[in-house]
């Protein structure tokens, strides 16, 4: 469904990314992981077109995203949930779930798609006229990715969807991954959390300083001696 | 003598009409400013155009009045949005002293452009509306008119931003404009459309001014730095606390001028703004 071919980027003088290729299937959640400064959010960034690559090419569904400016990646079906969520803290959440339902194809089918997002975050349906600001982290989390998935997408990348929240909610949020990998939907995942990560998703990469190091799936990658000493401390 | 006279009380009912339009005034800026993050000082110049167009469309082209309005409306929105296009769009990442310098800039070259095609002599539409008599006090028709639409005029533009996806995204990118893109909104178009808007109110402004007033190419010095103090004075950005400051204004304005002259009005309703920045710099609901 996505793939990227020796993709690079950087900003200004700086290369964050060397090279990059990899490729996300129909159905599947995969996983990007590494260490802090790896490159994670920029690949993200890359991919919906927020930072342009300086060489290579990012496609969706066999088209290439080359000439798609950034507000029209949404509408190729890629929502992303940004890091640190960027809610837009003074509006609602109704409101801001419906700014993830922007697009006209999404409005249509608004009321439909609202109603799944309550059903699976219950939390939002009670805080729904609340501004999202006054929210807990786990509960901006649930917004933001409540927010991505007013798109409908066929494909949600979630940037760190665990920074910054207490372990318990982590457990929780990927709990609710997990629950969204099952619904169907096809996820692409950068996380630092990357023992909690690979027991979510079916296969990872692991960016290294901007390049992949290794790929493979999670519960080989879960097993091998390369991660377990250097990113697991076993 | 009667200590509440009926002087006084239309000195308070003209205050409030005067509120009414200095809100409308008030709300075009802080669209722009809290959507856009840069102010126009070139605003009242806007309103001076529209002011003129109407002059020419109804009294030179013998358009009805209701037309050349509606002509009006939509040639200051059009203006509003070429503003951005072609001055604010190359100045958007630029120091907030050269974006003042720039729209400071577009002033003086409407102003010149104004006085060029159009002359420095006092121009009228000539419609002149009764003042009404009601229990012994004058209340100008034109000013409750200017009344009526400028709180129209609100409700709609709060019902838009409240109530469609469009006025939700406008509300949405003054609180994060790097995220945007990733609800499939293109910043671009909505700076662009939020300018029209800004120009439309100017506009509107326009058509309830020239009601009022006569036109020449510096009308807007008499009520562009007025616009400034009431926004500054609500907070800068605050539609709410702009609609707030704009009353407060006119209550001095108005009954400041019943009690000494007219001109005293104003004295005071600056000596209470400079007392104001000193206490709340950041304005009646301004934030930091």
């Amino acid at each position: 469904m996505l793939r990227l071919e020796n993709v690079s980027a950087g900003y200004g003088s700086f290369q964050a990314l060397f090279d990059v290729s990899l490729e996300v299937n129909g159905g599947e959640s995969v996983a990007v992981i590494g260490p802090n400064g790896a490159g994670k959010t920029t690949l993200l960034r890359v991919i919906s077109k927020l930072l342009p690559a300086s060489a290579g090419t990012v496609s969706m569904e066999g088209w290439p995203l080359n000439d798609v400016p950034a507000h029209q990646v949404i509408a190729r079906g890629i929502a992303q949930v940004p890091e640190n969520r960027r809610l837009f803290p003074k509006l609602t959440v109704e409101e801001n779930l419906k700014m993830g339902g922007f697009l006209a194809a999404a409005r249509a089918r608004y009321a439909e798609r609202l109603e799944f997002v309550y059903s699976l975050f219950p939390r939002m349906k009670e805080r729904r006229a609340q501004a999202a600001g006054t929210l807990s982290g786990g509960e901006q989390q649930m917004c933001a990715i409540g927010r991505a998935l007013m798109s409908g997408p066929k494909l949600l990348l979630l940037d760190e969807p665990s920074a910054g929240l207490a372990p318990v909610v982590v457990q929780a949020i990927f709990g609710l991954i997990r629950r969204i990998c099952a619904e169907g939907y096809t996820v692409l995942i950068v996380e630092q959390n990357i023992r909690q990560v690979l027991k979510v998703v079916d296969r990872a990469y692991l960016l290294e300083t901007g390049r992949i190091k290794t790929s493979g799936a999670a519960a080989t990658l879960l097993a091998s001696d390369e991660i377990r000493k250097a990113y697991l401390g076993l | 003598m009667q200590i509440f006279d009926s002087f006084l009380l239309e000195a308070v009912i003209n205050g409030i009409l005067l509120g009414g339009i200095l809100a409308l005034l008030a709300l075009g800026l802080n669209l722009i400013f809290g959507v856009i993050d840069v102010v126009w000082i070139c605003y009242a110049e806007l309103i001076m155009i529209g002011m003129y167009s109407v002059y020419y469309a109804h009294n030179v082209y013998h358009w009805p009045l209701a037309l050349a309005f509606l002509a009006c409306v939509l040639l200051v929105a059009a203006l509003g949005a070429l503003l951005h296009v072609l001055v604010i769009r190359p100045v958007l990442g630029a120091e907030p002293i050269n974006q003042l310098l720039v729209t400071g800039g577009v002033l003086f070259f409407l102003q010149a452009v104004a006085t060029l095609a159009f002359g420095v002599e006092f121009k009228n539409v000539g419609v002149s509306l009764p003042a009404l008599q009601i229990a012994g006090m004058y209340i100008s028709f034109a000013r409750l008119i200017a009344f009526g639409v400028a709180l129209g005029g609100m409700v709609a533009l709060y019902l838009f931003l409240k109530r469609t996806y469009i006025g939700t995204a406008i509300r949405a990118i003054s609180q994060d404009r790097g995220i945007m893109p990733l609800m499939g909104v293109s910043p671009n178009r909505i700076f662009v459309l939020t300018s029209a808007i800004g120009g439309a109110l100017a506009g509107l402004a326009a058509c309830l001014l020239v009601l009022q007033y006569d036109i020449h190419p510096a009308i807007g010095l008499s009520f562009g730095p007025i616009t400034f103090m009431v926004c500054v004075l609500g907070g800068l950005g605050n539609m709410v606390g702009g609609f707030i400051a704009a009353f407060i204004f006119a209550q001095f304005i108005s009954v400041g001028g019943y009690f000494l002259a007219l001109e005293w009005g104003y004295v005071l309703a600056f000596l209470f703004f400079i007392g104001m920045m000193f206490w709340r710099p950041q304005g009646i609901l301004g934030g930091k």
